[in-house]
């Protein structure tokens, strides 16, 4: 490691609430290429203290391919040198990252591959909340359990948390490789939010 | 336009208005705070507090639990310890030029804001996708919830992005931002301000933030700036005037570098 001072960080401020124009983009929700038969979808709401749905947040997701694999591919809002637009994903590749904006009601959706483990760890999906009024952005993890429905035994993080707290970062399983997975910003059933030092 | 449609409508305003003189002395009250809890030894924080009363939409969107810390020097696997890439596919050239985006040229004053995306070592973070957005010069998003009675431009959307170079550079033309009301409180404005979105080589480097310039009048009045409690932290997000980075006969330069927060796995950088 050099010695020289290290730069200080440029603080976080929040997204606002006109994000909707700029960074949601064609095929953001849709990182699976066509017909994959690893493709998972994961879908829930974000939700606020009151228990009210955030219908203006982003969510990022960023995770690995079925076999674990982090992909350092680009692609994932290829542009349209002709017309300035957007092309949508080449249904090919996979990008690892998906960006979704919750709708009215704070729902979300998005379809991806089913994350592989890595380093032996129960496989997830890393998440990333922005939101008007969230003045930092939230980290948190979404666990997908396996086609057979295991996974989650042994993971440190899991292992170290409360039962009713670990309840938060585990998707539930609904039919067609589908998991529900709800965000609660405060509150009694607040998700887990996470910090990497 | 009709005479109505300048003014905000009475009955839009929300009966528990507070005015700039309580938020200001909210403001106040959590700097006194920040200013204690570092006379009692904590350490400077670089990033706003999710909680910051004075910014109201953050009262029930700010999580109470605290946060689960990951060590990742424990976890070198750790998916948030890599980033999605970009590529040369996911930029046009033009997208880094938000004047030459429509038909005809936008109004305003045509800026250029370059600088440098760093990481906490001071590493340049190439390659990377750095997105923003911004109102025009009226201070009007071209967003269809904003109901500023401000004029729209044509010629101006206000969304740009751009790859960051082997030195980790950066570099946009595009027009000054106008200021704009906001209903926090009575009276609210919105420094002039351009939305920035950054990725890092670690997921965990995650940035989304705002630019200011330098000697906006509006910087004391406005809770989302002081959210940031601390006043180097503050001071980073105003970009400087670089009479260097301006035109002859065409635009003015402000300069800007930003650093990304975060761990990351330093094998990364340096096996590039
Ligand atoms: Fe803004």
């Amino acid at each position: 490691m050099s010695s020289h001072t290290r730069p200080a960080p440029t603080p976080s401020h929040t997204v606002g609430p006109f994000y909707g124009y700029a960074l949601p983009f064609p095929g953001g929700p849709d990182a699976a290429p066509h017909a994959h038969p690893d493709t998972v979808t994961v879908h829930g709401r974000v939700l606020d203290g009151a228990g009210a749905p955030v219908p203006d947040a982003l969510l990022e997701f960023w995770g690995p391919d079925a076999e674990g694999r982090l992909p350092r591919r680009g692609g994932s809002l290829r542009r349209d040198p002709v017309t300035g637009g957007f092309l949508g994903r080449n249904g090919v590749d996979f990008t690892g990252f998906t960006r979704v904006a919750t709708d009215a009601d704070g729902h979300w959706a998005i379809r991806t591959l089913r994350p592989g483990a890595r380093d032996g760890r129960a496989p997830y999906l890393s998440v990333c909340v922005f939101a008007r009024g969230l003045t930092h952005h939230l980290f948190t993890r979404v666990y997908v359990p396996d086609a057979s429905g295991s996974g989650a035994e042994a993971d440190p993080l899991l292992a170290a948390l409360p039962a009713e707290r670990r309840a938060t970062l585990l998707a539930t399983p609904e039919p067609h490789a589908t998991y529900r997975f709800d965000l609660r910003l405060q509150g009694p059933d607040e998700t887990v939010f996470l910090e990497f030092s | 336009m009709t005479e109505t449609t300048r003014t905000v409508p009475e009955q839009a305003r929300p009966a528990d208005e507070l005015t700039q003189a309580d938020i200001d002395r909210q403001m106040a009250r959590e700097r006194e705070a920040y200013e204690k809890r570092l006379a009692e030894g904590a350490e400077p924080s670089h990033h706003p507090r999710r909680e910051y009363a004075p910014y109201r939409s953050s009262a029930l969107r700010h999580p109470t639990q605290p946060p689960v810390v990951i060590d990742t020097r424990l976890d070198p696997e750790a998916v948030e310890l890599s980033s999605p890439a970009f590529g040369e596919t996911d930029v046009t050239e033009l997208d880094s030029d938000l004047t030459r985006q429509h038909q005809g040229e936008p109004l305003g004053e045509r800026i250029t804001v370059s600088g440098r995306l760093l990481d906490r070592e001071g590493r340049p973070v190439r390659g990377q996708l750095i997105e923003l957005w911004q109102a025009n010069a009226s201070g009007r998003y071209a967003h269809q919830r904003d109901q500023h009675p401000a004029p729209l431009d044509p010629h101006f959307t206000g969304v740009g992005r751009v790859l960051t170079g082997d030195d980790g550079s950066y570099r946009f033309t595009t027009i000054k931002p106008g200021a704009y009301p906001w209903r926090n409180h009575t009276n609210a404005w919105r420094p002039a301000h351009i939305h920035f979105s950054l990725f890092g080589s670690a997921f965990t480097q995650r940035l989304v933030t705002q630019m200011y310039f330098p000697g906006d009048p509006l910087f004391a009045y406005d809770p989302i700036l002081q959210s940031v409690t601390d006043e180097a932290a503050r001071a980073r997000l105003v970009a400087a005037y670089d009479h260097d980075l301006s035109r002859p006969e065409w635009s003015l330069g402000y300069h800007w570098d930003i650093v990304l927060d975060g761990p990351a796995a330093t094998w990364i950088e340096e096996g590039r």
